[in-house]
């Protein structure tokens, strides 16, 4: 969230047909499709690492957590790298956007807890969810999507750990 | 850490001279009559004394002034270095570390430790030598101008004199030398008499009271030659001060008036016993006998090159090698252009610089790299320490001090083998009587070896004692629930319990081990360092715990290879050969993979199948011979494309729980390359082998 109580400062990214929001704050660059480096044997959430300025940096598809469809990247997708806390230790990770739209201002009182019913994707993943121009706009918890699986808690799967179980 | 903070300075060199002042007294106590030793702890004494006196720590210097004078007459050969001397005289060194650390807080003991050392130090003297304690502190300097002039005395068992004059740089009395406690340290060379030269006191309307104006000579009686000890004395100032030395006829004695100066004895107050009464008798002023001869030779001693090193933050090295990390990445894009260029200028100057850039990448790793012995020496003590508390006899043996390791490396190692040293000797060594009993020689043996292995460095502590008790480890892991009753356990499964947390088969707990705590520690420290752990044990011989590290964290020399659509890194050092994958040679194995290399049998993983990838390999497949420790391994690989400089990236820690591969790094045309775990890989080959095999018989 921004220091400003009432509004939130986020970057809206489009994934399949969803708007999601990222808080201005946490994102360090965007960048164009690179060349991608499979890890083999690592989880398809977070199956590839890029090369950011010489940095080595693990690159996730939130598509994944959210079951969504992977299609191939196209002329608008893009790679948003930006900081996550890993199970609290600050890590610099890319995620893919199907595109990226614009900053904008999200009210904060505009912003509704997920309901827990009623959505295709699981609500321990969503923050909240916001209103702009009479669409919705999910704000993504990014500290529980990077949770790895030793600091998550034993009742939370990912959906392609309950799909190998 | 501010770096400008003196005190912190002297802090980090006297905790070094405090580690080479245990080193010392440990080697003393095995060889008492070596002279070097005690010559080196009893310099490394002096030089705490000195600055500890000139960074105000008056604490730290008045207690070592009296170890030292203690410690002197051993030095003197008028005491042994036996056991008890060492165990006190480390002892007094804890006391000196708990001084420099806590300046302001008071530290009790020092006294007790003092006489302790005083006693012994008199009990162990040799040839029955009747002396009387010395005083229990240095009386105060008199320093009460006494205008006294001395007789020569004479001259007796050999003892010489020596005429030093000095002048102290200008600036010596602003840095805080105190020109008395330097006559005191005089008069412990021998017998002295003072005389205070006024000759360069300027008029009193143009003096600087802050300027060392005085001069002194020191008439000094001696059998040696003083000039070493002399050196000891001015150590601090030898550079900027005059100083001239020379030996004393008979003579430069006889009295040469040169003007009327007024002689100002100080008398010196000694604490050392040796030291006789020496009358003090008149004696006329004399002239300061010019010695050039003996200046020369000081002259050409001080420029002898001296092996100097500087202290430098970790920091800043660790930023030193990231850029040079950099630079490496960054070379390697310019070859590759280089490359598919036809610019023979281009091509020369991507060459010179590659050679320029592998130079600077193992400069800057040898600046990083630490010989292991920097911690072995630490053991010693502790096994010392041990030794004392669990009345066992104990023989600790070190080789390889000389392996270098990188100085993260190190010192994240510290830990997990003062644990593994503690566990040999508390639960592997058994007691004296049962090691008789046993056949064995009473005294046990701790070893503690490292040698380099491959692109790994093994360091193994073994013992000699009774070995790990498996029906024991199966109990206690079965009460503590970390197995099942009827759990069918390998050998090495099982000495792997021991790893458990909450693990510990002591059955009491003592005060060094047995809590339960620590073997964990030390799995997990040494997977963090991406090393692993080998036990192995034979009842009733003693047991081998081997940490198997990578030897560097940063830079390595890599083999790029490719598997499918990607491209991976091998560690070039742990590369011992590449062959072809002979063909149809699966049919003929009947499904079992290994390759007869030169009779022996290989087992070989294809790294398609490890990293679950689809489609068929390359017609003519390769296999690429990996070892670790013990093992090897061949990874077959569609293709070998060359050798190159690896900047090694830590996967984050979504990437962490992956065993296959150590790290990544970025590749001359900037996409990133993972790293193979050779380590890791040879351990699974090792399994398939075990597993195959097994059946097979």
């Amino acid at each position: 969230m921004s220091e400003n109580q009432d509004f939130m400062t986020a970057l809206t990214i489009r994934l399949e047909d969803e708007l999601f929001a990222v808080e201005a704050s946490r994102v360090r660059e965007i960048l164009d499709l690179v060349p991608i480096t499979e890890v083999p044997s690592a989880p398809s959430f977070v199956g590839g690492l890029i090369n950011v300025r010489g940095r080595v940096v693990p690159l996730a598809d939130l598509r994944v957590m959210f079951g969504m469809e992977r299609p191939e990247p196209d002329e608008d997708t893009r790679i948003v790298v930006m900081e996550v806390d890993i199970d609290g230790e600050p890590t610099i990770a890319g995620i893919l956007a199907d595109k990226v739209h614009d900053v904008t201002d999200i009210e904060s009182a505009s912003i509704e807890e997920a309901p827990k019913v009623g959505m295709r994707w699981r609500p321990e993943f969503v923050k909240g969810i916001g209103k702009r121009n009479g669409g919705f706009i999910i704000i993504p918890d990014m500290e529980r999507i990077f949770e790895t699986p030793g600091g998550r808690s034993a009742s939370v799967a990912t959906p392609e750990e309950r799909a190998n179980a | 850490m501010n770096i400008s903070d003196p005190t912190e300075t002297f802090r980090q060199e006297a905790r070094e001279l405090l580690d080479q002042l245990e080193a010392g007294l440990l080697d003393l106590e095995q060889d008492p009559s070596n002279d070097d030793l005690i010559n080196s702890t009893f310099r490394a004494l002096h030089t705490i004394k000195g600055s500890g006196a000139m960074f105000g720590f008056t604490a730290v210097a008045e207690f070592v002034h009296e170890f030292e004078t203690a410690f002197d007459r051993v030095r003197k050969g008028q005491s042994k270095a036996n056991t008890a001397l060492i165990g006190v005289a480390l002892d007094a060194k804890d006391h000196i570390h708990l001084l420099i650390e806590n300046p302001d807080a008071p530290v009790d003991g020092g006294t007790e430790i003092l006489v302790q050392l005083r006693a012994i130090v008199d009990g162990a003297a040799v040839g029955g030598h009747e002396e009387a304690a010395p005083a229990a502190a240095p009386a105060p300097v008199a320093a009460a101008p006494a205008v006294v002039v001395e007789a020569p005395k004479p001259v007796d068992n050999g003892a010489k004199r020596w005429r030093l004059t000095f002048y102290l740089p200008s600036d010596a009395l602003i840095y805080g030398t105190n020109p008395e406690l330097l006559l005191k340290e005089l008069a412990g060379i021998g017998p002295t008499t003072v005389l205070a030269l006024s000759d360069r006191i300027p008029d009193l309307d143009i003096i600087d009271p802050e300027v060392s104006h005085l001069g002194w000579q020191v008439d000094i009686e001696t059998a040696e030659d003083p000039t070493a000890a002399i050196d000891d004395v001015f150590l601090f100032l030898r550079d900027n001060m005059e100083l001239t030395l020379a030996p004393l006829g008979e003579e430069a004695v006889a009295p040469v008036i040169e003007a009327p100066a007024p002689v100002i004895e100080v008398a010196v107050a000694l604490s050392d016993d040796a030291m006789p009464e020496a009358p003090f008798v008149p004696e006329a002023p004399v002239a300061k006998a010019p010695a050039k001869k003996a200046k020369a030779a000081e002259k050409a001693e001080a420029e002898k090159p001296a092996a100097t090193s500087l202290r430098v933050p970790a920091e800043r090295l660790d930023e030193l090698m990231d850029r040079v990390g950099e630079l490496v990445i960054a070379q390697a894009r310019l070859s590759q252009i280089a490359n598919s260029s036809s610019d023979t200028a281009l091509k020369t100057i991507a060459e010179e610089l590659e050679r320029l850039s592998s130079g600077l990448r193992d400069t800057t790793m040898g600046i990083r790299m630490v010989p292991i012995g920097t911690i072995f020496s630490r053991f010693r003590r502790l096994v010392h320490d041990l030794s004392g508390e669990l009345g066992k006899q104990i023989e600790f043996i070190t080789t390889g001090e000389e392996t270098e390791l990188d100085k993260t490396v190190i010192e994240r190692l510290a830990d997990p083998l003062v644990h593994l040293i503690r566990n040999s000797v508390d639960h592997g060594l058994e007691s004296a009587e049962k090691r008789v009993a046993a056949g064995k020689s009473p005294k046990g043996t701790v070893r503690l070896s490292a040698v380099y292995s491959g692109a790994e460095v093994a360091i193994s502590v073994i013992d000699d004692g009774a070995g790990l008790n498996h029906e024991r480890i199966r109990a206690k892991a079965e009460e503590n629930g970390l197995i099942t009753a009827d759990a069918k356990l390998t050998e090495q499964e099982l000495n792997h319990l021991i790893f458990a947390p909450g693990f510990s088969t002591a059955k009491e707990v003592t005060a060094l081990s047995g809590r339960g705590v620590g073997m964990d520690v030390v799995k997990r420290t040494i997977d963090g360092l991406r090393g692993t752990i080998d036990v192995s044990t034979t009842p009733g011989k003693g047991s081998v715990f081997t940490l198997r590290l990578p030897l560097t964290l940063a830079i390595i020399d890599g083999m790029l290879i490719r598997v499918g659509d990607g491209r991976y890194t091998i560690p070039l050092a742990a590369v011992e050969e590449c062959v072809e994958l002979p063909a149809g040679l699966e049919a003929s194995a009947k499904g079992r993979n290994f390759l007869d290399i030169r009779g022996s049998l290989v087992p070989y993983l294809r790294l398609r199948e490890v990293f679950g990838l689809k489609g068929q390999g390359d017609e003519h497949e390769k296999v690429v011979i990996v070892s670790s420790g013990e093992g090897r391994v061949g990874l077959v690989v569609d293709q070998i494309i060359g050798n190159n400089q690896t900047v090694i990236k830590q996967l984050s820690k979504l990437h962490s729980g992956i065993k296959s591969f150590s790290g990544a790094t970025i590749l001359g045309d900037g996409t990133v390359a993972l790293i193979l775990d050779t380590a890791h890989l040879v351990a699974s080959g090792q399994s398939y082998v075990e597993r195959n095999l097994g059946r097979a018989a």
